[in-house]
């Protein structure tokens, strides 16, 4: 088999693996825990998000969080109008799709980029948390829905079977769809990846001149990459909020940024897979740090990052690329000097 | 000296590792005694609102020790589970769920700002599990199964506006910070200014991290104002008590407030830019009733240097859970519906701040109001106002009438 | 009139607290294009370290002026040569390393302080224009602030030291062809650039509220002018914080603080729309 063939079925393996793992944890574990690999999974498709437009895409966003909290926010007043939550997801994806359309051709078609588009990413999102901060009386309602200002949207109205409802999902259920759609975002991407325009996109983020001088266009290529992105964080922020069952202004800090952006970092920036286990890692990390008293969290955690880009270079995954590759080359040449020796002997026999 | 990485990475994990099982280890151990009946308790302990969140969590601690050492509740011991919510909402409703489901807590102690109760309220009412919210806050929850016993600006607010107009004159101007606890303040505060022959002059909200006041102090020259009253919130807005001095304004126009005090503003400020400003609460450090000074004694020794002021907060906490400790024994179980009949019943403690009264309509505590003026970096309590019904919330809410009443009303001033 | 006079100060006195926060950071990111996570956490510890040696019984002036940056150079010296010396042209792994570092200072400055300190009030009186009062403090920043622009300015232009450092920020290679160690460069500059971080978290310790966690309201700002400003340290920052806090004050005094933070927002989004390499990418363009 050659090494594209192998590669491929590895793929389909762990394809297979996933989805098996999501079917089988409900009956593996406590309900808790159930609830905790929920979120994980809906902070994971922030990651992605992030990770596919600045590892793959080049654009570093200071603000996705913009998005993960107008997709939260916007399914929390759809679902409360609607009495029905499928049309409320799918806000939940177009709003900060389109809020991505919108900034992102105020950015890329001005020819912003590296840090002055990080700055405006940012400030975007603080424009965003002091508006909605500034709702909090009862006159500040989309149709049904209070917004709440700081003390947030709370019962937030969570997903029920498409057209029926009454029927509300239970954790379980929850658990179903948010791996599920951590799978799919995955999966998508990777096809994105693979296509013409995700070739485009990362000819765009090796060298932006000389993909323009070979006819293509990066604004456009950088818009589609970064409305994907925020349609992407804008289904966490829905699933963020169907976990929850809460959201709040906090939701568009400057804390929350830049924790995204140290969960693809750990993870291992360019890769796919890097910024999932980045962000698991992480969110245990923290929610273990905050059991114990003995030590200030920041503390610990600070310890923890400094520890980990000190040692661990180039991030998790492509560490763990890298250790791999080297035992494979080691294993190799075992073999070929077990081999080398052996026709030695031969020979010498 | 060379330090291979193998090595730094084999400490770091054996030492992380170590850190990480601690709880498991120490949980474990200690669920070797007789089992014990666990109190949640959700608290900043780190981050920006840890200054509120640590002595909450010292006077829990304390209670939960003169329990214990009374004969603990229904012949078992109590344990304290506590998870540091480290400032962030999320980290609140994680934990909000953990206490549910995996420790199963018979009872939860915590929540700080607003924001942090609403986030982890709708919790404890899917999963069944009894709340306590002991933090001031602007009034209006109506729900059954949770119980606020901090003070509302009808049992505060409408004590300090009449007092500072006495003193001081008639024309306000109002300092809050820009959210629904600052919001729905600075409007009962216009209320009672209004109801009380005044004027307010200007409302000025300030979103949390303004350090800088230099323009409203010049605005607040020109309006030229007798009173200014401040909700402002957090360490930054305290940058307003200092600018405002260094102006020289200080000795100009008095302030009086319901939010100083809370990141222990008399303590961080010097007398000249602190002395004479008036506050409301329903405790201070300085009361010197004997069950006061007691659990003062008592938490100044047990973790002095950690907490350098005690204010209403941590005492509402300390109270609080003795309240919830009242039901279940006049309840004789744990059962949720049980305790939360018990604690309708009219039970009541006599704690730091006086006498608590858990009221049935409501399920806010009626309790007494303190004023209080700052002298030499310490409040000096100037009035006392004996039980104070919650009469703010009771006005949009009656769980007796509703009982499957469930949200936080916005109370119209 | 005499409330004019008052509002020139109040402008004056947010464009020179924005210069002050500023400078350091367009130092370090100008120089070396960390991005300091921890910038917020230098102007804490030189905060820190005013109030605890004022409280000490040091005079507030040498702690302010003295105390403070030598405190933060120092610090930020160990730092970079634990830490930030390793990353050097990784971007990416100094923003993760420096917000590790932020959030390492503000827990170590919790344990050992705990989450209230007691502060220093402010030195220097009021003074009154006609009925309405200010603070000689603010007159103080802004001086200092002027001071501070001079100085800089004046150490880049005429010594060997700054030309070195200029140098090192055009061309790194060709200085070091030159017999310059751009890493020695990098490591002073960057002390130099937390020590002036440092003074000015000394210098608003009088009027701020000192907490571990204060330095989270000021790094977005800062940031936002440092980038608003383009790549000329100190034309680009004086520019910038120009701008933005005279926006930031009269907004905040004509409308609402709040209206105030987000019109600030606003213009910076809109300043670097219309110019992409910040202000000192279109003007002042070969300046310091």
């Amino acid at each position: 088999m050659t090494g594209s063939h192998l590669a491929k079925l590895a793929q389909a393996a762990a394809l297979a693996a996933a989805i098996a793992a999501v079917a089988v944890m409900p009956q593996e574990v406590e309900i808790f825990d159930l609830m905790q690999y929920t979120l994980f999974a809906a902070m994971a498709i922030l990651a992605l998000s992030l990770g596919f437009i600045w590892g793959f895409g080049g654009i570093l966003s200071f603000g996705q969080t913009a998005f993960f909290g107008l997709g939260a926010y916007a399914y929390a007043v759809a679902a409360i109008n609607f009495g029905d939550s499928t049309g409320a997801v799918a806000l939940a994806v177009l709003v900060p799709a389109g809020f991505a359309l919108v900034l992102g051709y105020f950015m890329f078609y001005g020819r912003i980029s590296d840090v002055y588009l990080g700055v405006i990413t940012l400030t975007v999102t603080l424009i965003l948390f002091n508006l909605v901060n500034s709702t909090a009386g009862d006159e500040y309602r989309i149709g049904a829905a209070a917004l709440g200002g700081f003390n947030g949207m709370p019962s937030i109205p969570g997903l029920n079977a498409p057209g029926n409802p009454d029927y509300v999902l239970d954790p379980e259920e929850l658990w179903f769809v948010t791996g599920g759609a951590l799978i799919l975002v995955y999966v998508l991407l990777r096809l994105l990846l693979a296509s013409r325009f995700g070739r485009v996109a990362v000819a765009i983020r090796e060298n932006e001149t000389r993909a323009a001088l070979l006819g293509y266009d990066p604004r456009l290529t950088k818009l589609a990459v970064f409305v994907v992105g925020g349609g992407i964080a804008g289904l966490a922020g829905c699933l963020y909020a169907n976990w929850g069952a809460f959201v709040s202004p906090t939701i568009f800090s400057l804390a929350l940024s830049a924790e995204i952006i140290i969960w693809v970092t750990v993870g291992g920036l360019g890769t796919l897979i890097g910024p999932v286990i980045g962000c698991v890692l992480i969110q245990y990390l923290v929610a273990q740090i905050g059991t114990q008293q003995a030590f200030n969290s920041n503390l610990v955690l600070g310890v923890i990052l400094i520890a980990f880009v000190l040692l661990l270079r180039k991030g998790l995954v492509p560490t763990a690329q890298d250790l791999g590759g080297r035992l494979i080359a080691l294993l190799r040449r075992r073999a070929g000097r077990t081999a080398e020796s052996l026709g030695a002997l031969k020979e010498a026999e | 000296m060379r330090i291979s990485r193998r090595d730094v990475l084999k400490t770091t994990a054996l030492s992380a590792a170590g850190l990480l099982a601690s709880p498991a280890i120490l949980r474990h151990g200690a669920l070797g005694a007789d089992d014990p009946i666990l109190v949640g308790s959700l608290h900043d302990q780190s981050g920006p609102i840890a200054a509120t969140g640590v002595p909450m969590v010292a006077s829990l601690q304390l209670a939960i020790e003169e329990a214990n050492a009374a004969g603990g509740l229904l012949g078992r011991p109590l344990k304290l589970v506590h998870y540091d919510t480290q400032s962030t909402i999320q980290m609140y409703s994680q934990y909000a769920q953990q206490l549910a489901l995996k420790d199963k807590v018979a009872i939860v102690h915590g929540g700080i700002t607003s924001a942090s109760r609403e986030a982890i309220r709708p919790i404890f009412d899917r999963f069944k599990v009894l709340y306590f919210y002991n933090t001031l806050y602007e009034g209006g929850v109506c729900d059954r199964n949770i119980f606020c016993t901090g003070t509302t600006p009808a049992q505060t607010v409408e004590k300090l506006v009449p007092s500072a107009m006495k003193d001081w004159g008639k024309k306000a101007y109002i300092i809050a910070a820009d959210y629904n606890y600052g919001q729905i303040t600075a409007k009962w505060m216009t209320k009672y200014v209004q109801d009380n022959g005044g004027e307010i002059l200007s409302t000025d909200f300030f979103p949390l991290d303004v350090t800088n006041f230099g323009p409203t102090i010049s605005k607040i020259q020109a309006a030229k104002p007798d009173i200014i009253l401040s909700a402002l919130v957090g360490g930054n807005h305290t940058a307003f008590y200092r600018q405002w001095a260094s102006a020289g304004m200080k000795k100009e126009i008095p302030i009086a407030s319901t939010t100083f005090g809370l990141v222990n503003e008399q303590t961080t400020l010097d007398a000249q830019e602190s002395d004479g400003v008036l506050a409301a609460y329903g405790y201070f450090e300085e009361l010197t009733t004997p069950a006061s000074t007691t659990y003062l004694k008592k938490l100044k020794d047990k973790f002095g240097a950690d907490i350098p002021y005690i204010s209403e907060i941590a005492a509402a906490t300390y109270e609080g859970f003795y309240l919830w400790l009242a039901g279940a024994k006049a309840a004789g179980s744990l059962d949720r519906m049980k305790v939360i009949e018990a604690l309708e019943s009219g039970i009541s403690f006599d704690g730091p701040t006086g006498k608590v009264v858990l009221d049935h309509a409501t399920h806010h505590a009626t309790r007494n109001a303190y004023l209080g003026s700052v002298k030499d970096r310490h409040f000096s309590v100037v009035a006392t106002y004996e039980q104070q019904p919650p009469s703010d919330t009771a006005a949009v809410c009656n769980l007796i009438d509703k009982p499957t009443d469930n949200q936080q009303y916005v109370i119209k001033v | 009139m005499e409330l004019a006079a008052i509002l020139t100060l109040d402008v004056l006195n947010g464009v020179a607290s924005l210069i002050l926060l500023c400078t350091g950071l367009a130092i370090i990111f100008g120089m070396m294009r960390i991005i300091n996570l921890a910038h917020g956490e230098f102007l804490m510890l030189g905060a820190y370290a005013t109030v605890v040696s004022a409280n000490a019984g040091v005079n507030i002036w040498v702690a302010m002026l003295v105390v403070a940056p030598l405190f933060v150079g120092a610090v930020s010296l160990v730092v970079e040569r634990c830490l930030i010396r390793f990353l050097y042209g990784r971007l990416v792994d100094t923003m993760l390393a420096t917000w590790g570092l932020s959030l390492f200072i503000v827990g170590l400055v919790t344990t050992i302080y705990g989450n209230t300190i007691q502060g220093v009030p402010t030195p220097l009186g009021g003074f009154s224009i006609g009925a309405y009062r200010s603070s000689l403090y603010t007159l103080f920043l802004v001086a200092m602030a002027a001071l501070l622009l001079a100085a800089v300015w004046a150490v880049l232009r005429y010594t060997r030291l700054g030309l070195i450092a200029r140098a090192t920020m055009q061309n790194p290679n060709m200085a070091a062809a030159l017999g310059v160690s751009p890493n020695r460069v990098y490591m002073a500059t960057f002390a130099v650039g937390a020590a002036i971080t440092g003074l000015a978290g000394g210098l608003l310790a009088p009027v701020s509220g000192v907490v571990p966690t204060m330095g989270a309201a000021y790094v977005a700002k800062a940031f936002i002018t440092v980038v608003g400003g383009g790549s000329a340290i100190l034309a680009g920052t004086a520019s910038a914080a120009g701008l933005f806090g005279f926006i930031n004050q009269m907004a905040a005094y004509l409308t609402t603080p709040v209206f105030g933070e987000v019109t600030l927002f606003v213009s910076a989004i809109i300043l670097i729309r219309v110019l992409p390499q910040g202000i000192s990418g279109r003007f002042f363009g070969r300046s310091l």
